[in-house]
Parts: C-alpha cells; structure tokens; sequence
C-alpha cells in the first residue's frame, strides 16, 4: 500500500512498511548510517541515523534505519537537535572504537575527542579493533550469504562478535560479504599466495584458479554456490561467466 | 555427553527449534554444563546454526560452556546477603573445597560461584548447595555442609 509522507517540507511516496532511511535517501536526503545495509534486515544498533519524526502528532528522535513507514509521517532529517543528538551518539561510539570511519564521521558532527574515552575504553577499543558492534557482518552471513557463521556472544560490556568457541568456523566459505558490508572494515580481507584470508575469524581457505592460473574464489565458496544455485559441478571449471 | 541423552531430550521437546533454551537447560541440568558434542548435534537436529547456540549459551550467565563439578556451591552476593557476610562464607568455602572462588576444584567435585541476587533477601546470607537453600547460614554451618558431601564422596 503506498502512504503519502513529508520528509522536510517536500511530500514523498512509499510503500507502507518500507524502512523510513531508505525512503529518505531515495528522495535525495542526506542521512549518515553505520549498522544499514539495503540487503539486510534493519536492526537500528549504531543510533547514528536518528532523524526527528511526528507521527500522530507526537515528534521524537528515532532511528530511522528501522521505523516503519505510515501515512502521514513528517519526517525533518536535519536540525540543531537532530545535529547534537547524532554527535552525542558519535562521542560514545568514538569512546570504544578507533576506526577510521567513526572519527570521520564524528569530525563531521564536530567530535573530535571524546569524553567517555578512559584507559579501560581505549583498551577495548585497541582489542576490538575498530569493530562498533553493529552486527552487519552476522545479519549478512545469517540472511544473503544463508550460513551463519557468526554471531554475538556474551552481554553487556563482554558483548562481542565473533564465532563459535573462537575457532576458525568450518561452514564459513570466505566469501567475505562481512568484510565487505563492514562500515569500520575491521574484518582483514586479504588474498594472498593463493589463498583468501578473514583475520578476525581466523578462517583461510585455498583458492581454485582458472585456466591461466589466476585465483578465482575459495573451492569451497564455489562448491556452496554450485551446490545452492543448483548448478553442474564443473561450472566452474569451464571459464564460464563465473571465472573471470 | 552421550548422544542418546541429547536425542531423547531434543525427543522430549518434539525437536522443536523454538524450544532450543528448554533443551540446553535440560541438557545442563544433566551435565552441569553444556558439552561440546550436544551443542553441535542440537545444532544438526534442530538444523540451526552453531552460531546461534554458541550466541544463547554466551548471553545467559546461567549456561557454562566449560565443565564444572559433580556438585555445585553458589554463594548469594546480593546486597543483603553482602552486609550480612558472604563475603566471609566464599572465603570458608574457598578453604574448604581448596578451590578459588568461581572455579572447579582439582577432583572435579565442586564447582564454587558467586551470583548476584537470588532473591531470596530475607534468608541472607544464602548459600545453595546442590539446589537446596542453605539459609541464614555461617561460615561454621555451611562448611559443615559440605564437608559431609566430602566425607560421603570420599567414602566411595
């Protein structure tokens, strides 16, 4: 069913249901995210898209990677409040991580240091190493990839993503979609000598080549895909559309 | 763990995925812990990823994925229970089962832990020993307690 919002003034369509941030970027509205991808399910955990929205005559901070559209929303995406809201939201995130992505981000909101920063946060940032805990990487490997290789483990401040027992995970087919959806890219994708490489979970496969010897993808990646895609076993050995 | 007893409690639940928190809590409650092996055959039974068994038994304070003692010592830390000594009753039982707080003892018959609050406040101090409440208890009357669990043990 499509409904009729207003995101800044300007009267917009959607599908009723639709995740509000997709619709706000689809008209043209700069909205920062870390936790969002399109292919995934939304799950609001990085705060850092709150925009302000009234509905039913109520306005409130909400993230909008995971509101919901209705009819009749008035959605404002950028203000004071919104503006020191997000760098609130920034200063916290800046406290327990070191990447790149999120000082830039804060630089962006004016934070450039942060106050909740103590020896004890800056040892688990250099631990996590960059890694904000959004969980794009396990959404992707749970609902694209369909392995599952990943999760949380633990609570509260012991919360972590990782894999079972803190072993290399042995239905993990290297693809890398969670070094590739990471907003902090904290995942260590490497290839090298023949051989794809996820650091943070200790996976390492050897990769099949084709025919003038070049690495395409893991075997077992192109085993998983053959075999879910229903495909004849040489596929990809045929240097058809598969191997580059 | 052996597998039959998994099966017949995965059996037990109708091999329902929904259910996967009852089962690990049964399988705990025969074993003390979660084996590896029953992790990865509820995994395959109930066809759910390891991943998220690992991510359930991880989040829950009440799942350990180690092994832990044939019986199992928790001492209530909870604030009423604190002012009125506990502290004082883990020491006891440190001695005691020569084992530090939060650890197995070398023979692998006790397990000592320490919990927040089990709300039982006006019995404080409170020591649970093998599930029974030991209340209003001290260091004199809870070290009784388990050195008879030692004797009989030992008697074997």
């Amino acid at each position: 069913m499509t409904v009729e919002i207003t995101i800044n003034g300007v009267k917009a369509k959607a599908e009723k249901g639709e995740s509000l941030l997709e619709v706000i970027r689809k008209y043209g509205f700069v909205v920062p995210s870390l936790c969002h991808h399109h292919a995934v399910e939304p799950c609001g955990s990085c705060r850092v898209c709150l925009v302000s929205v009234t509905d039913n005559g109520r306005t409130k901070l909400a993230a909008s990677c995971n509101y919901k559209v209705r009819e009749g929303l008035d959605v404002t995406t950028d203000s004071e409040e919104i503006r020191r809201n997000r760098a609130m939201v920034l200063e916290l995130m800046l406290a327990e991580s070191n990447a790149p992505q999120v000082q830039k981000l804060a630089a962006e909101y004016g934070v450039t240091s942060s106050r909740f920063s103590t020896e004890e946060t800056k040892a688990l940032a250099a631990e996590r190493d960059g890694c904000i805990l959004c969980g794009l990487c396990v959404r992707v490997c749970e609902e694209v990839v369909e392995v599952a290789a990943l999760n949380f483990e633990g609570r509260g401040d012991k919360r972590d993503v990782g894999t079972p027992y803190q072993e290399a995970p042995q239905n993990c087919i290297a693809c890398g979609a969670c070094a590739y959806v990471c907003p902090t890219d904290c995942i260590g994708f490497v290839e090298e000598d023949g051989v794809r490489k996820l650091k943070k979970w200790k996976r390492e496969l050897p990769m099949a080549k084709d025919p003038s010897g070049r690495p395409i993808a893991p075997q077992f990646q192109l085993y998983y895909f053959t075999q879910k895609a229903g495909l004849p076993a040489d596929f990809y050995k045929k240097g058809g559309p598969g191997s580059r | 763990m052996d597998t039959a007893k998994v099966e017949a409690i995965i059996k037990k639940h109708n091999g329902d995925a929904t259910a996967l928190l009852a089962i690990m809590q049964d399988v705990q409650a025969e074993e003390n812990y979660l084996p590896r092996e029953a992790v990865e055959h509820i995994a395959k039974k109930l066809e759910i990823p390891i991943s998220r068994i690992y991510s359930m038994a991880t989040f829950f304070e009440s799942f350990h994925l180690e092994p832990r003692g044939k019986h199992i010592c928790t001492v209530c830390m909870g604030t009423a229970c604190h002012v009125r000594g506990a502290q004082r009753l883990v020491e006891q039982l440190e001695r005691d089962l020569k084992v530090k707080s939060g650890g197995t003892s070398e023979d692998g018959l006790f397990t000592l832990e320490e919990v927040n609050c089990v709300g039982a406040c006006a019995l404080g101090p409170l020591v649970i020993v093998d599930g029974k409440y030991h209340g209003n208890t001290t260091s004199a009357k809870i070290s009784k307690v388990v050195t008879e669990i030692q004797k009989v043990e030992g008697g074997k």
